[in-house]
């Protein structure tokens, strides 16, 4: 017997097809039923759930009422566990965290959800690291790399997954992006966290870049290794956030702050979690004899609009930047990253034109071991 | 019998995800298509023990006398302890056994083909089988005295000639036996000329683009090569403000494709192999698309120091199921010295091998490589002439013009990323990311429902897939109109199915030689026994294998 745990957000992508760019916060959600918005997340999580059906006599598969799941089992013929209660008069951000809770509690196998972002991150708030977790993409903005390529491709997962037929589990990103600067054409994103997804590139990152080469996990392994290999005695170096940087620290068997940035030198760590406080205090103690520069800032760019600066990582502050030289900040990406960026550029918003300017231009990537690439930073 | 003649009523009856357009939309569509299916069983479960398909005559009396027991003639350590575990089973039952295979096999003879972008498929024209096949050229023995093969030499000189001459570069060795090889040859000797020049250890790093053929990046990492990767911009290619971010002191050479499997000519390649001359590296040319350019610009001329042709590709000399190839190897006279040994070289009265290069980098390949696939290009090449080579160009460019129309105006789902209103040339590298957004049907379900129409030939792309969902076909010159429509049509007909029946197209295919596999353990690395030794490595048995072995 295995467990599924089901969550649908209801009101996902209401306000994508009336123009609103999303769905987050009541006042949206009231705006797109005034402009005849209808839900079209029940509907696409019914049809990833369909594909489950061949799983029937070993599934349990837990739930919430009405339209956050029961309802989509029931038409998709099977007999959920109903968990919990709604109110009537609409669901909210407070059941889906609460309904990941009750079936984090209950131990399921893994848990499917019907959303968007702001959907991912509701689930990553509760259940972190502790169970896989793999999106139906039903949202406005699905930019965070949990989500199966289309919701048949989420059933088709989540069933191989089940089955046992796919094990392996990937860490994958929950992007933040801030809504009402989207409304205003303006693509703010930042790492919010990582989620365990059943790894299958073809049904989880169909329509994004994806190849059956080395494996990213492997990939971020040899960019680790090249970082580490050049690293000189004495120099402070600032990791900063997102999972290929996390390859350095594990790579040098340190701790990590996904979100935040490290500083290591001669191979231990000096600070965790740094602030631009911090790493201003660092930069002042570090040597000033020391050829070159003492310090260099590893940075990868946010998956999907690849900023290296300005977003999720404002420690990394202009002060900070030009303190450690614009020469000396070294950009590590995986080629999957770069070959999901738009036109494969990378983007700067120090919050400094100055600092801006002398990043942009032509630059080199770590991309492997003995692999580097050429982006353009705009 | 054309294609014109088949299925004129439709399709059959029941046939599934009929198009809702009627008799006159399904002109070109095979609906009616089952291929064989015997679900045959491995020959190692036929037969029965005892079972002979040859039973060698006796040996004669007086043979037997005169050299003894030939089993004896062995030397001990030779001979197997135990028989190798051979199927035991007559001749009719091998030959039924491997018909059923090869009518489930669908070869280049019996599909269109055209689907299959950057392979280069065209007609391999049968005639010349009979040249490569024939005793005279089957029977060679390469260690025959010179005076005694001046037949092949005389060919294979002759032949270089024309591959200098197309590239216009100078010298040639048709050693190499794959395209893949013929770049690491390429690769293998920007190295040795560095050397040679004292800058073999400070020359560390080959640039290439991410659209450049997988061996361009491969090969020289192989030989120790930093690589350095450049990525396109809107127009489909890189820059040369980019090309010369990468450029430095340590710089070996540039390995490129031009134009790239998008189709797309990069027209400022002169002024990137001059901006590699100008720090000191080498430029080698990837060929194996010079079918869009034959005959119209060269090597030379775009500045190129070494090239590569694939014989078994642009000048048909049949391929696939890795058969064998022909990397063509073409270099500046000042290269010659590190090409493979040994060359083949004319005196003006007779032809001879020429293995007095003490600066080459060896062999590649045992001998003078796969002649029969030079023999081939040859006679090809000779039955076109210098005009009939750029007509095949020409041909090839309309094609895929007319293909690219149809399939850009008719098909929903289909977009063509970069510079989609720049021509290309033999090929195109199109998109179903949109499909796959709005359906769920990717590239790889498109290439599994074709098969139901009785082609199996389609090819997404190289890896890194840069194209989200891509699809790359490539009519070559050899295809009819009536073939690229036949092609078109059934592109079309799957892309509306996407749209109208996508569970019709996501468990294709239903009218192959097998049902659709489930290819998700293929991810899980650690599942997967690729080689002898990681069956060894994991502790893997087969259940009558011996604990200990």
């Amino acid at each position: 017997m295995v467990s599924l745990g089901f969550i649908v957000n209801p009101l996902a992508g209401i306000g994508g097809r009336v123009g609103l760019k999303g769905s987050d916060g009541e006042e949206t959600v009231r705006r797109a039923f005034e402009l005849g918005a209808v839900c079209l997340s029940p509907q696409r999580a019914f049809e990833a759930l369909v594909s489950l059906k061949p799983l029937e006599a070993d599934l349990e598969l837990l739930t919430y009422p009405g339209a956050m799941g029961e309802e989509e089992a029931l038409a998709a013929g099977l007999q959920p566990t109903v968990l919990g209660s709604i109110d009537a008069g609409g669901t909210s951000a407070a059941d889906t965290r609460r309904a990941a809770s009750e079936m984090l509690e209950l131990g399921v196998d893994l848990l499917l959800f019907a959303g968007g972002d702001g959907t991912a991150r509701d689930v990553y708030d509760i259940v972190g690291d502790r169970v896989p977790v793999l999106g139906i993409p039903t949202g406005c903005k699905i930019h965070s790399g949990v989500f199966a390529a289309h919701p048949r491709a989420a059933g088709e997962l989540a069933r191989l997954f089940l089955e046992g037929a796919v094990t392996r589990t990937n860490e994958l990103e929950v992007m933040d992006i801030d809504e009402e600067a989207f409304r205003h054409d303006e693509l703010r994103a930042r790492l919010y966290g990582v989620l365990r997804v059943p790894h299958e590139p073809r049904l989880t990152q169909g329509s994004k870049a994806v190849g059956r080469g080395l494996s990213e996990d492997a990939t971020v392994t040899s960019i680790a290794e090249r970082v580490v290999e050049d690293m000189r005695a004495g120099v402070l170096y600032l990791i900063g956030s997102g999972t290929t940087p996390r390859g350095i620290m594990q790579k040098l068997d340190l701790p990590n702050t996904l979100l935040g940035v490290d500083v290591v030198r001669d191979g231990l760590l000096i600070a965790a979690d740094a602030t631009e406080r911090d790493l201003l205090a660092l930069l002042d103690e570090a040597p000033t004899h020391h050829p070159g520069s003492p310090a260099e800032i590893v940075v990868t760019p946010v998956g999907g609009q690849g900023f290296i600066f300005g977003r999720g990582n404002q420690q990394l502050s202009p002060e900070v930047i030009r303190r450690v030289g614009v020469g000396n900040v070294r950009m590590i990406a995986t080629s999957t990253k770069l070959v999901g960026l738009p036109f494969h550029r990378m983007r700067v918003d120090t919050g400094d034109a100055d600092v801006d300017a002398a990043l942009r231009g032509y630059r080199r990537v770590v991309t492997g071991y003995r692999e580097s690439a050429v982006v353009e930073v705009v | 019998m054309s294609t014109r003649d088949i299925d004129q009523t439709g399709g059959g009856s029941g046939a599934p995800g009929a198009a809702p357009g009627g008799a006159a939309e399904n002109r070109y569509l095979r609906e009616g298509f089952h291929a064989a299916r015997w679900q045959e069983p491995v020959i190692m479960e036929q037969g029965s023990p005892g079972e002979r398909g040859v039973i060698p005559p006796p040996l004669e009396t007086g043979i037997r006398a005169a050299v003894g027991d030939p089993a004896a003639l062995i030397p001990p350590e030779l001979l197997r302890a135990t028989p190798p575990a051979l199927p035991e089973i007559a001749q009719p039952q091998v030959l039924r056994h491997f018909m059923r295979l090869s009518q489930m096999t669908m070869g280049t003879d019996v599909n269109i083909d055209l689907g299959l972008g950057t392979c280069t498929m065209k007609y391999s024209p049968k005639v010349n089988e009979f040249l490569a096949r024939s005793p005279k050229m089957a029977d060679l023995h390469p260690w025959q005295p010179e005076e005694t093969v001046q037949g092949i030499l005389e060919i294979a000189h002759r032949f270089g000639r024309m591959c200098c001459e197309i590239s216009g570069l100078d010298a040639v060795s048709f050693q190499p036996a794959s395209g893949a090889q013929g770049i690491f040859t390429n690769a293998s000797i920007i190295r040795a000329y560095h050397e040679a020049n004292g800058e073999g250890d400070t020359r560390d790093e080959i640039i290439t683009t991410i659209f450049s053929h997988p061996a361009d990046s491969a090969t020289p990492a192989v030989l120790g090569y930093k690589l350095i990767v450049l990525y396109p911009d809107e127009t489909g290619y890189p820059n040369l403000e980019q090309l010369k971010a990468a450029l430095s002191e340590r710089t070996a050479g540039l390995l490129i494709t031009n134009p790239e499997d998008t189709g797309l000519y990069n027209p400022h390649i002169k002024e990137f192999t001059d901006a590699v001359h100008a720090v000191g590296g080498l430029c080698s040319y990837d060929q194996a698309n010079l079918n869009g350019i034959m005959g119209v610009a060269r090597a030379k001329e775009a500045g190129f120091d070494l090239c590569h042709f694939n014989l078994h590709k642009t000048f048909s000399s049949p391929h696939g199921s890795m058969g064998p190839g022909c990397g063509a190897v073409m270099v500046r006279q000042d290269l010659r010295r590190f090409l493979p040994r040994p060359l083949v070289e004319s005196d003006g009265l007779r032809f001879f091998l020429d293995d007095d290069l003490p600066e080459s980098i060896g062999k590649v390949r045992s001998f003078l490589g796969n002649l029969q696939v030079v023999m081939r290009a040859y006679a090809w090449v000779m039955s076109l002439g210098a005009e009939g080579l750029r007509q095949v160009s020409e041909t090839a460019v309309i094609n895929n013009r007319y293909l690219m129309k149809r399939l850009r105006e008719e098909v929903p789902g289909l977009d063509l990323p970069y510079s989609p209103d720049t021509g290309r040339l033999d090929e195109a590298r199109f998109s179903w990311g949109r499909l796959k957004e709005e359906t769920g049907i990717g590239t790889e379900d498109v290439e599994r429902r074709i098969l139901d129409y009785g082609v199996n030939n389609y090819f997404s792309s190289h890896e890194p897939f840069v194209v989200p969902e891509p699809f790359t076909p490539e009519p070559a010159e050899s295809y009819s109109r009536a073939d690229i429509d036949e092609y078109a049509e059934i592109i079309r007909r799957v892309a509306e199915e996407a749209y109208a029946e996508p569970d019709l197209v996501a468990t294709a295919p239903h009218k192959s030689s097998a049902p659709r596999m489930d290819e998700s353990p293929l991810h899980e690395i650690d599942k997967v026994v690729t080689t002898w030794r990681v069956w060894k490595r994991l502790g893997l048995q087969s259940p009558d294998t011996p604990a200990d072995v």
